[in-house]
């Protein structure tokens, strides 16, 4: 009876989630719901989830939840730490949860909603899921091995020192691409320029409330932490209409040097004084935003404006420039696949994991809930205005620089959209312009203010919402920002180390300076070239991110299926063997165009040599850049090329049988933890 | 199938509940300092807290946020 209670119940689920995808893809005359998203979306992860990662769990990993993990063998009490599956799977998430599945998806929503929607779907529960839970348990079998360590160990030393400089490079991209979303969305924003900027104070209130006046309690300092942003956002409305708006309101090439020693400071000074706090504000601030969100969708059960596919699919978009393969599936990038994700699940996760069984929840779960959080973000874009959304989106260069250009020609695209309405906007968001305000961020905000004041509000809090909403994402754009400029600092000082062994030593102020220094320039440069780019910057330097991202899952994946065959698993090869084929196929279609394109807003070539020929103040610059970034694509695309070929060497060995298959897995050992059913 | 009955409903909220304050204080690393106090046998103080912030900094440090 239970059983075909069962079936039934999964037979409902799967006609409703096909029903909900006909109607997103089917229904083109007029705007549907985005209850119907949701509904796709809901549907889709229930299966994949009850389904395809049980299978994964039971046929292809084995997993053994007598099998000893290093949580209970290694038990110290500080990294190693058997804990309850929840709190890791709310551990391993806030670890994961970053801007990019917000921002990725608002920038591919120029494409329409329907690529969007089915890339994060598909791509989600077919792969980055996989790769997470894959990459989780072959840590957690390797003692919570990083995924250099296991790259060097199963594929060949080569495998691991490609990854190791894929990490850093991808860091590097990373962090120049995020911080250029946060200049964009605060350049000429006095209201959110001081809201951002008083964080920093409440970061090191909370600092020092936490070392000097209640030792440890965290949650309470976070939950004070947060009432001084709230109150800092409502101050930020009174100071962007009085005398000293000027004080606060910056040109971007002024932030981004403030952005830059911003990132120098944060990564040179003690970590509980500015980084901690920061971090902990930002998990506080991102967890309740993204749980309000999914509230407010559901509450408010908004309209998608953006028809499902737009013109834009043939590579002509003003947000970003290339077809929709393969740059809607790039661009999405961490809402579908996160090579980035391999680094947490194979860092602090494995060492927190109880039971072998568990990590198909933690990793594979955690995964559908970030690709859940991407898809908040295509209707948080496709609520508004398409118009709105172009304006908003568009680089001065595409549209033009002044009002009447920019609607006249959005507006002959298709998209109605009057000066007045967006000076409307602006006022009732407390902005002077929302004209040009690439980067995802602004578009993201103003969709957010929109979903939150139909809850609450109405349009007499929309400035409120729409300022709350660019702290939320500045806020965790900056923790990423100084947590990855520290991190990025240590791995240099680790590799400068094997040189001189000074420089290696992590609490050595020289050294911190030197690598600080270095990490903050490199990232910056791309920074400033970014705020410097005629094309808003997000044209090369996001593209540059995403296939820098997903190379990244490209390596993990590489290892993943390396251990598949080496296990003798190879009949299920195809789990990890088909999303690397599909993400090879998209990275290095990607990077061929990014390039070679001859299209000079696709091929960074085609365009350094447009631009040196042309008049252009500051062309040669403008050319370096380009070439730079070329040059940075083709040398990433080489090093993952060499991994996934000595990869495939490996395999043909192992399965030709000229090598005999060894594999680095911790020993057996029985665990003293009583069972608990999958 | 037994009828949930109210004593039941309090139970299993009070265990999310308390589920919930678990996650928090792990994220927000309270557990790890509750654990650092009972590894050492001490009170919280401010000595303590800067003895482990001091001990867990290559932890927390090294801790890459995601993109």
């Amino acid at each position: 009876m239970n059983r075909l209670l069962r079936f039934f119940v999964w037979t409902l689920v799967a006609i409703l989630g096909a029903a909900a995808f006909a109607t997103i893809a089917l229904r083109r005359s007029e705007p549907i719901s985005a209850l119907w998203i949701v509904t796709a979306a809901v549907c889709t992860y229930s299966i994949a989830y009850r389904f395809y990662s049980r299978f994964i769990a039971m046929r292809v990993l084995l997993l053994n939840a007598r099998r000893a993990t290093p949580s209970e063998r290694l038990d110290n009490g500080r990294d190693f730490v058997p804990t309850n599956k929840w709190v890791v799977f709310g551990h391993h998430f806030a670890a994961i949860a970053g801007p990019g599945p917000l921002v990725g998806p608002v920038l591919a929503a120029q494409f329409g909603y329907l690529p969007g929607v089915l890339w994060i779907l598909v791509g989600s529960v077919f792969g980055g899921c996989v790769q997470d839970f894959v990459v989780l348990l072959f840590s957690v079998r390797r003692d919570g091995k990083s995924l250099t360590e296991m790259a060097r160990e199963e594929i060949s030393p080569l495998g691991g020192s490609v990854a190791f400089i894929a990490v850093i490079t991808i860091i590097i991209i990373l962090l120049g691409a995020i911080g250029l979303i946060v200049v964009n969305a605060l350049k000429g924003s006095p209201w959110g320029t001081f809201t951002i900027a008083a964080t920093i104070p409440i970061a090191l209130f909370m600092g020092f409330y936490l070392r000097r006046i209640r030792p440890g309690k965290v949650i309470e300092a976070s939950l004070m932490g947060f009432i001084l942003v709230m109150l800092s956002i409502w101050g930020g409305q009174w100071i962007s209409h009085s005398p000293y708006a000027s004080w606060f309101s910056f040109s971007g090439i002024t932030l981004c040097f403030a952005l830059i020693v911003y990132g120098f400071a944060a990564s040179a000074l003690p970590v509980w004084l500015l980084l901690a706090p920061r971090d902990y504000l930002s998990t506080f601030v991102k967890l309740g935003t993204i749980s309000i969100l999914a509230l407010g969708i559901l509450i408010s059960r908004p309209t998608l404006h953006m028809p499902a596919l737009t013109q834009f699919i043939d590579g002509s978009g003003p947000v970003f420039a290339g077809s929709i393969f393969p740059f809607a599936l790039i661009t999405i990038a961490c809402g579908a696949i996160s090579g980035f994700h391999s680094l947490i699940s194979s860092g602090t996760t494995p060492k927190l994991v109880q039971r072998e069984t568990e990590t198909r929840m933690i990793g594979y779960g955690a995964m559908i809930a970030e690709s859940f959080v991407a898809i908040m973000a295509v209707i948080a874009a496709c609520v508004l205005d398409p118009g709105v959304y172009f304006a908003v989106n568009s680089p001065a260069g595409i549209v033009g620089a002044s009002a009447v250009a920019a609607t006249h020609t959005i507006s002959s695209w298709g998209f109605a959209v009057t000066p007045a309405q967006m000076s409307d906007l602006a006022r009732a968001v407390g902005e002077q312009s929302l004209f040009n305000r690439t980067g995802g961020a602004p578009a993201f905000a103003l969709g957010m203010a929109h979903i939150f004041s139909r809850t609450i509000g109405g349009t007499a809090l929309l400035g409120i919402w729409y300022h709350f909403a660019i702290m939320f994402e500045a806020l965790f754009i900056l923790t990423t920002l100084d947590a990855g400029t520290r991190v990025g600092r240590f791995m240099l000082q680790d590799g400068l180390g094997r040189i001189w062994k000074p420089l290696g030593r992590t609490s050595w102020y020289p050294s911190i300076l030197l690598t600080s220094g270095i990490i903050v320039s490199l990232w910056g440069y791309f920074l400033y070239a970014g705020v410097r780019d005629p094309l808003g910057g997000i044209n090369s330097v996001w593209p540059l991110f995403g296939i820098a991202n997903q190379l990244l899952a490209i390596v993990a994946l590489c290892v993943s299926t390396t251990i598949l065959i080496k296990s003798g698993k190879t009949r299920y090869m195809a789990v990890t063997l088909v999303p690397l084929f599909v993400l090879v196929s998209i990275t290095f279609t990607a990077a061929y165009h990014k390039v070679l394109n001859p299209n000079p807003r696709i091929g960074f070539l085609a365009h350094a040599h447009q631009i040196a020929a042309s008049a252009t103040a500051g062309a040669s610059r403008l050319a370096f850049n380009d070439r730079l970034d070329a040059f940075i694509t083709t040398i990433l695309v080489a090093l993952v090329f060499l991994v996934v070929a000595e990869s495939a060497r490996v395999w043909f060995q192992v399965l030709s049988g000229r090598r005999k298959p060894s594999l680095h897995e911790s020993p057996f050992i029985p665990s003293q933890l009583a069972p608990e059913e999958m | 199938m037994p009828k949930p009955n109210f004593a039941t409903m309090l139970r299993t909220t009070r265990n999310a509940a308390a589920l919930l304050v678990c996650i928090l204080r792990e994220i927000f690393d309270e557990n790890s300092y509750a654990r650092f106090l009972a590894r050492t046998d001490r009170a919280s103080s401010t000595e303590a807290y800067a003895e482990f912030i001091h001990q867990e900094a290559h932890i927390s440090e090294r801790r890459p946020r995601c993109c």
